[in-house]
């Protein structure tokens, strides 16, 4: 838009000096935790009591990040978040791949094959996108029961596919709408089938929103606290749920540089994903909120 | 996007009959989506009557089957903790909305004043976003600590007394709430808003300077009303991110202190899986998709009719 103050009077400069004052001051307020979290986190714990929040570490350490990652105890254990790092990163994975899998497949055919009710099918589908996952938590308890699959990896994997496959096939099913229908009709009237149509023709145009996809769940999986907590037995938490058993430990000394330093290895996936992401983080953010 | 220009189909279009394996492909589709229909039909819908259903029985620590009617929610509206509960989602949803619509709006508004490194402060200002609520939880609760955080720091710089001990006071926990969700989403909303002022059409605002409008009084009159739909969509959010809001809680207060910042989904997740009440949690989860029901229905009703409009 068009309509900055040009004139460069006094009171322009002025109104301009106190438009970046309000914008840094805001800057601050965002920066704020995250520079705290990081100047804890490479604090000896002798320096936190008698410091103040902002003051730099005299003597920088990664001894906290150090313990976080291999010592700290979480609940029972003392084995640090490190396992249970690993533990995420064994649940995220498969969990993106079979729901994006899935998504795109299911947004291939209802926009490419449509039939009678196929507006109906993803209308039922987008459903799952809205409900507060506290209406499925205790049948889904008890069906990962029957299942064999309480407590394990695979039932927080399967979890995760069963509630991300509304979002990616909302994803993938609005990005191939804008994909010219006529390109599979002629791909149609040579004789191409299903399968050999979405991999020549929509596979090849969808990096952009496989990449949207991708980002989403990952951030969604990884940030996941509900069914972490509801659905894992120790051995299969995931790191959210032990930074918040680190955290809320009652036994011992609280050693906060130890705490913020296991924030921090919780958060970094995500931020180095928006970091490198970005543009497509936001994407994702906008597409898969605006409708839920 | 009409639905009638997609009327060939695959099965009596031409395509399909030439296509080799004739039937299968006509079927592939419907194939390759049952699976999903499946899902959702049982986890989304099936699990939604389940929950219903056990919402109707005396089930405490295993689900029974012994129905009771609408007992468990009628003692769900005996229930003192549910009630400080969902007053304090009102509380905490309604300000969270205000104040991130409010924040993100300005924020937008100022970013749009061809600043210069916009790029990098939209970077900053959203960021949060892509924090887990339990990672924000843990910070806020280091920072809002009166012993250690910023009420230590302020007094460490010789205002020795000042009080910012809300993470402890039972009146003002929830405020806490508020505080460290509008750090996490007013980002998220700047960038809506920002997304909506890039869309703003230049000639009407050219000719609203033409006539001489101040820069407050065309955003006032102009601009702002021309972002309605992000409003709406913003608030449809922000209000589902409100009612599902549990790990901030989980991780900030712990509900605490006592039940005081309690929301109606650590109260479903405290019955239903610590307390052994699980038709009262079920009864609690219930209202609580009733709540997401209640926004979301005007919304997409909203929205269905814009698009037979646009």
């Amino acid at each position: 838009m068009d309509n900055v103050i040009r004139r460069r009077t006094v009171g322009a400069r002025l109104a301009r000096a106190a438009l970046y004052a309000v914008l840094l001051l805001a800057a601050l307020f965002y920066l704020l935790p995250l520079a705290v979290m990081l100047i804890t986190s490479l604090k000896p714990l002798a320096e936190i009591t008698p410091g103040t929040l902002l003051s730099l570490p005299r003597e920088p350490t990664l001894a906290p990040w150090a313990k976080a990652w291999g010592e700290a105890c979480t609940g029972m254990r003392c084995e640090g978040v490190g396992v249970y790092f690993f533990n995420s990163i064994a649940i995220v994975v498969p969990a993106v791949l079979i729901s994006t899998i899935i998504g795109a497949l299911n947004g291939y055919a209802l926009t490419k094959w449509r039939f009678k009710g196929s507006e109906l099918v993803f209308a039922l589908m987008l459903f799952g996108c809205f409900i507060p996952f506290q209406v499925v938590l205790l049948p889904m308890a008890q069906t990962l029961g029957w299942l064999g699959l309480s407590s394990s990896r695979a039932g927080l994997i399967l979890v995760h596919v069963v509630f991300g496959i509304a979002f990616t096939t909302l994803f993938f099913r609005n990005f191939y709408v804008a994909v010219p229908t006529e390109l599979v009709s002629a791909a149609k009237l040579d004789g191409a089938g299903f399968f050999r149509i979405f991999w020549r023709i929509l596979l090849p145009v969808s990096a952009p929103i496989i990449v949207v996809s991708v980002i989403w769940q990952f951030t969604q999986i990884w940030n996941d606290f509900l069914f972490g907590v509801a659905f894992s037995a120790h051995d299969t938490q995931p790191v959210t749920v032990a930074l918040n058993n680190l955290v809320n430990t009652s036994t011992g000394v609280r050693e906060y540089n130890v705490d913020m330093a296991a924030a921090m290895i919780a958060a970094l996936p995500t931020l180095i994903v928006y970091v490198l992401a970005g543009k497509y983080f936001v994407r994702g953010l906008t597409a898969g909120s605006v409708k839920g | 996007m009409s639905l009638s220009s997609y009327a060939a189909q695959p099965a009596t279009g031409p395509g399909s009959r030439r296509s080799r394996s004739g039937p299968l492909q006509a079927w592939l589709p419907k194939l390759v989506l049952a699976p999903s229909v499946a899902i959702s039909l049982c986890f989304v819908y099936g699990f939604m009557l389940w929950t219903f259903i056990l919402s109707l029985t005396n089930s405490r620590m295993l689900p029974s089957y012994d129905f009771v009617g609408f007992a468990q929610y009628a003692r769900l509206m005996a229930n003192d903790r549910w009630w400080v509960a969902s007053t304090n989602l009102v509380l905490f949803g309604g300000l969270f909305v205000a104040i991130c619509l409010a924040l993100g709006l300005l924020l937008a508004i100022l970013l749009d004043q061809r600043i210069r490194q916009e790029g990098a402060l939209r970077t900053l200002y959203l960021y949060p976003m892509a924090l887990s609520f339990i990672v924000t939880g843990v910070v806020w609760k280091w920072l809002l600590n009166p012993g250690l955080g910023i009420q230590a720091m302020v007094r460490g710089w010789g205002f020795e007394n000042f009080r910012f001990d809300w993470l402890v006071d039972p009146d003002m926990a929830v405020y806490t709430l508020v505080i460290a969700a509008v750090w996490q989403a007013s980002g998220f909303v700047m960038a809506l808003f920002l997304a909506g002022l890039r869309g703003v059409d230049d000639s009407i605002l050219k000719a609203a300077q033409l006539d001489g409008a101040s820069l407050p009084r065309i955003y006032w009159r102009v601009v702002i009303p021309c972002l309605r739909p992000v409003v709406f969509s913003a608030v449809m959010i922000l209000s589902h991110i409100a009612i599902k809001s549990f790990d901030l809680v989980v991780a900030l207060t712990g509900g605490g202190p006592g039940y005081a910042s309690d929301l109606p989904a650590t109260f479903m997740y405290a019955h239903a899986f610590t307390r052994a009440q699980i038709g009262l949690g079920s009864a609690s989860a219930m209202l609580m998709l009733g709540g997401v029901l209640a926004i979301l229905i005007p919304y997409l009703y909203s929205e269905l009719r814009n698009r037979r409009h646009g």
